[in-house]
């Protein structure tokens, strides 16, 4: 007789809950939260979705003059523009991925406070519909990839560029799981806000965005543990090799990437978990 | 009969107040507390849930100790005054939030419906929001597909239904909205009587589509709600809810019975405004009371029973003083005033001292509803000395209705006894 119940409502709550058949069954709204956040985010805007474009090639631009051609920062071979926009591409997914993940609990809790679902459906509905602006973005970029191969310049994709994909998945899953954890602190001590507006930009300047690993290490050994600790400063680091053949692909600083966002991804179910039952009695 | 759902020991404590650096520090010390492998220290204290009175804790417990089963096909009713725990039991069956301790076990899937149209988007067009919704409360697409053309019939909003939501009026989305939520399948429904606000007709097919889930299809509903008529031809049992405990539980009748006596400062009987009545004092006239009662002491405002209304004043120089009641419905529309002015018995011009004005309405004269009441005390039938504005809001309920009787709200705030003949 007990075990006939479908299931159980209570405070106890295991560590991991990670209930992926759950979760497929909520496929339908995945879907319908990813078409939801495309199609509604720049409705009754002029320019619409190039907006998308505008952002990054700015900010390529900012630096190409700063850093390049003020600060002499070298780039080999590679035109500059192009190299920053690489490291702007690809950061911007991860910028985007967190920043919106880490909202997750106070923008929906008018939803959350009315019905039950997965609450992980949310932020993970935003990483996808993230990924089309970052597809946007990329195509941008190809652009200026084919310019740039048409006038000469010596850059060439690497045949590791099918691993690319992979690469965009670990770092979603990232900014997912930092975002997780930040989402559920962020519901009763709104101070993390603050804090993750100007920690994502600090984050920036160690990611290895806007100069190459090599460079880091060769003119400020001292602080480039900063960097080599960063899992993000590989990711970034092997965008630009698969994309434009510069710099190097470190097999040890992927791995590296790769264990530290599986512990910060369940580190970030776990914390989610706890805070999904009863964040909206703080929130 | 086979329970399907079963609450053992459900209590939900919350914190009040701001969260600040107390909270930090609470929290700091229950993890310290659990760190050592000892017990929250927070779940020790806490009090009893009554909103009225200062408390010395900043913890205080919502729901203490629910224990209730509800059997296949039947239809529990929830009543409870304002603050009894009612919306936060709510919020755990929908699992919104968790239980403190305890637990809810069930054999069929919940759905809930605390709120129509949870999750539209204002850009998306009403068939995009249909099927938003309808994921939203746990529809498949498919499923969607199949009750679309349903729904879109069900709601009334055909012509509109590929145009943005933000377009509709506040009407059209409440349809719309609760055409989705008609068609969910769930095992157990769990309604918040939100959904019985909204317009007459709204209301009727509401209560229309829950005697047709629970009686037609022998589903299972929890229904919680102030309106005891709603309750009473709905509910085959009811629970009653008093500071987060359950203070009764039985059939229908009698709960409504035990709510309505055991209930003395319920939300269906008479209250004074807040407004103090010490702020009505100058040097003409001192208002001392403005009381609505009838003539049962048992501080109920019944419709079978005539309605009297009394105003007491200081009146301390000579003029002739006059007394303006101005009644209003629910939604402040003003529907009748009936006033000393144009009656000649009221003759006090060289009396001073205390005076007492009194007038009854008969039985049966005003609805089962909730109004409110002006007071205007008038100098010499043409200067205004106080105007009393929502100084009395009393709740007049019928509190012997027929099982089975209509139960919506009459239209009207009023209604008279007339000689009606048939031949």
């Amino acid at each position: 007789m007990e075990d006939k119940w479908l299931y159980t409502i209570s405070s106890k709550r295991s560590l991991i809950n990670f209930n992926f058949r759950e979760i497929w069954r909520y496929r339908d709204l995945l879907l319908l939260f990813v078409k939801r956040d495309i199609t509604t985010v720049y409705k009754q805007t002029v320019l619409g979705p190039l907006w998308y474009l505008i952002q990054p090639l700015l900010t390529a631009l900012t630096f190409t003059i700063i850093f390049n051609k003020v600060a002499n920062i070298e780039t080999g071979t590679v035109p500059p523009f192009l190299f920053n926009l690489a490291g702007i591409t690809t950061w911007n997914y991860f910028k985007t991925c967190l920043t919106s993940t880490s909202d997750t609990f106070r923008a929906n809790a008018n939803i959350f406070s009315k019905v039950y679902f997965p609450r992980i459906v949310s932020p993970i509905s935003v990483i996808i519909s993230n990924l089309f602006k970052f597809g946007i973005q990329l195509l941008i970029f190809i652009g200026f990839y084919i310019y740039y191969k048409l006038s000469g310049a010596s850059i060439q994709v690497d045949q590791s560029l099918i691993l690319f994909p992979v690469l965009i998945l670990v770092m979603g899953l990232l900014g997912l799981g930092l975002g997780m954890i930040i989402s559920s602190l962020v519901t009763k001590y709104r101070d993390l806000k603050y804090l993750l507006n100007f920690g994502i930009q600090l984050l920036m300047y160690i990611s290895a965005v806007m100069y190459p690993l090599a460079l880091m290490r060769e003119k400020l050994p001292k602080f480039a543990w900063l960097v080599e600790y960063n899992p993000l400063a590989y990711v970034i680091e092997a965008s630009r090799y698969m994309l434009l053949g510069t710099g190097n692909l470190s097999k040890f600083g992927l791995g590296y990437t790769l264990g530290v966002t599986i512990v910060i991804l369940f580190l970030g179910i776990i914390i989610f978990n706890k805070t999904e039952k009863t964040f909206i009695d703080t929130v | 009969m086979s329970i399907i759902l079963k609450a053992t020991n459900i209590s939900k404590q919350y914190r009040l107040g701001l969260v600040g650096v107390g909270t930090l520090g609470d929290d700091l010390k229950r993890f310290w507390y659990r760190v050592r492998g000892k017990e929250d220290p927070f779940l020790k204290i806490g009090e009893v849930n009554n909103r009225s009175t200062k408390g010395e804790s900043n913890y205080v417990w919502a729901l203490q100790d629910i224990n209730f089963e509800v059997a296949k096909g039947e239809v529990l009713g929830i009543i409870g005054k304002n603050g009894a725990g009612k919306s936060t039991l709510l919020k755990i069956l929908s699992r919104v939030t968790s239980p403190t301790t305890g637990e809810i076990k069930t054999k069929g899937k919940i759905a809930s419906l605390l709120e129509v149209g949870t999750g539209f988007h204002p850009e998306l067009t009403g068939r995009e929001n249909i099927y938003l919704n309808g994921a939203i409360l746990g529809m498949t697409k498919s499923e969607i597909r199949q009750k679309e053309s349903e729904i879109i019939d069900f709601s009334g909003c055909e012509r509109y239904v590929d145009t943005p939501v933000k377009r509709y009026s506040s009407g059209m989305r409440v349809r719309l909205a609760f055409a989705v939520a008609a068609f969910l399948e769930p095992d157990i429904l769990v309604v918040d009587e939100v959904l019985a606000v909204g317009d007459a007709e709204f209301q009727k097919k509401a209560i229309n589509k829950m005697q047709d889930i629970s009686r037609g299809d022998g589903r299972t509903v929890l229904f919680v709600s102030h309106n005891m008529a709603a309750v009473k031809s709905l509910c085959t049992r009811a629970v009653v809810l008093e500071h987060g405990k359950i203070s009764f539980e039985g059939n229908t009748d009698q709960a409504i019975n035990y709510y309505l006596n055991n209930n003395s400062e319920a939300d269906s009987v008479k209250a004074v405004s807040k407004r103090s009545l010490e702020d009505f004092n100058n040097e003409k006239l001192q208002v001392n009371a403005i009381q609505v009662f009838s003539e049962d002491e048992d501080d109920i405002l019944a419709l079978d029973k005539p309605i009297t209304f009394s105003i007491v004043v200081n009146k301390k120089e000579a003029y002739q003083l006059d007394a303006t009641l101005k009644l209003k419905d629910e939604r402040g529309n003003f529907f009748l005033t009936t006033s000393t002015i144009f009656s000649s018995d009221v003759d006090n011009e060289s009396k001073i001292g205390e005076l007492k004005f009194e007038v009854e309405f008969p039985e049966f004269f005003f609805s089962a509803n909730q109004f409110m009441a002006d007071v205007l005390l008038v100098e010499n039938k043409n200067k205004i000395i106080f105007n009393l504005t929502d100084i009395l809001s009393f709740h007049v309920i019928d509190a012997k209705k027929e099982l089975g009787a209509w139960m919506g709200k009459l239209n009207t705030p009023l209604r008279i006894k007339s000689n009606w003949k048939q031949e």
